[in-house]
């Protein structure tokens, strides 16, 4: 299954002060990418039925809730009507950041026969072993700041333009990965929302964070790092 | 609520926390001797929470959920916490519906609560995040329902509104909270009784 490439988010146009009669452009609606690869084929690491759900349910109710708030938002900056912009802000990063977060993170994970959990190899590889040592201290490293992370979010292997180097973070709830830092792009993100691994692991977070690398996908997270660090 | 999702729930989640509080307890005797309560409030520590909060705080939830719930539970309050749910919501189904939405409106992790508020002397439907509880506001609460994931996946997936809809219809015990109220109510000065003259 082709991966439908994400919509590009066009920027609302403020005609909150503008006396000329520009409508804004028409709003961009969102829909479910789709996975570039069967639900049950990163077994035994995710099962099928979570990917099910959490492809299905969870982030297409992110993708539903994200485009009901930004028609909202479009409605009510056409009315000037600010409380009602104020109040839909977290409603859209909530939704937004669901959709962005997942998308990346389908990206992420990959089926065995298709290299996932093969090592990075190029500049990641080369920039892993730099900033942490081995891969072995990266994986250790993630692994205690996800199972650390109490209630809802994600831990995210990020590349700071600016600094030119790679961090480690985590956000909560759907926060991206720029509300830690405007310069932070993601290289690779993993979901501890209890929904990502409850039905299997329970509550055994720290198993799930395990397992998840056999099925990591570092060609994509190498992809990014080397179009962003170019 | 299934066998099955209680035997996690209360067997492993609820019993970790337990375990993992009586461990860091284990380590100095600054604690030691303090009620529950003063133990959530303490660790607290006004919004900075020291790293025992979330396991005392978890362990204070747990146990006032297991309280908010008993089989053949649902149907309606009576006497005072009905008059005074109707009083402050105006109806009992104002006040199902203030529930509801405030459950799915939840982002993340938390709870929901039906608390006595001190200050402005009424019931009030609240939320928090992770493991807040709105004893730090000073609040007292009378049920709560946990909404973390793990709380209905098993049994519900991702269906929350099934999951809430069924605690307010099948589980939820008005009388452990009629007994709460009638507990709160003497921390709240709701101003002279109304005694009827013979």
């Amino acid at each position: 299954m082709a991966l439908r490439s994400l919509a590009t988010r066009k920027t609302l146009t403020l005609g909150l002060n503008s006396t000329r009669l520009t409508q804004s452009r028409a709003l961009q609606t969102f829909s479910l990418p789709d996975l570039p690869y069967d639900y049950g084929a990163l077994e035994p690491a995710i099962s099928g039925e979570i990917m099910q759900l959490h492809h299905q349910k969870h982030h297409q109710t992110y993708i539903t809730n994200y485009n009901k708030a930004l028609e909202q938002l479009h409605e009510a900056i056409q009315k000037g009507d600010f409380s009602t912009v104020a109040k839909l802000q977290s409603a859209i990063k909530f939704n937004g950041g669901g959709h962005i977060n997942h998308s990346i993170f389908w990206q992420n994970i990959a089926p065995i026969r298709e290299e996932g959990g093969e090592p990075p190899k190029g500049s990641l590889g080369w920039a892993i072993d730099t900033n942490f040592g081995s891969l072995e201290s990266l994986i250790q490293k993630i692994n205690a700041e996800g199972a650390a992370l109490q209630g809802s979010g994600w831990v995210w292997l990020g590349l700071d333009k600016e600094l030119k180097k790679l961090v480690i973070e985590t956000t909560a709830n759907q926060d991206p990965l720029v509300t830690k830092g405007a310069h932070l792009v993601p290289l690779l993100g993993i979901d501890v929302w209890e929904h990502a691994y409850y039905l299997q692991y329970k509550n055994v977070r720290p198993d799930y964070l395990k397992n998840i690398w056999k099925v990591i996908n570092w060609k994509y997270a190498n992809g990014v790092y080397e179009k962003e660090s170019a | 609520m299934s066998k099955r999702a209680l035997e996690v729930h209360w067997g492993v989640h609820h019993r970790g926390f337990v375990d993992d509080l009586n461990k860091q307890l284990g380590k100095s005797d600054i604690l030691y001797g303090s009620t529950m309560d003063e133990l959530v409030k303490a660790t607290y520590n006004n919004g900075n929470p020291l790293p025992e909060f979330n396991n005392a705080a978890e362990v204070w939830n747990h146990d006032l959920f297991w309280e908010s719930m008993q089989p053949g539970g649902g149907g309606m309050p009576k006497l005072g916490l009905l008059e005074q749910i109707e009083k402050d919501f105006g109806s009992f189904t104002n006040f199902r519906e203030k529930f509801m939405e405030t459950a799915l409106s939840l982002f993340g992790s938390g709870w929901v609560w039906v608390v006595l508020k001190r200050r402005e002397k009424r019931l009030a439907v609240v939320k928090s995040s992770n493991s807040i509880n709105p004893i730090v506001w000073d609040d007292i609460p009378i049920l709560n329902l946990d909404m973390w994931e793990h709380a209905y996946y098993l049994d519900y997936k991702n269906d929350k509104a099934k999951y809430v809809s069924t605690f307010m219809n099948h589980l939820v015990s008005w009388n452990a909270a009629m007994v709460r109220m009638a507990c709160a109510e003497a921390f709240v000065n709701f101003g002279e009784p109304k005694i009827p003259i013979a």
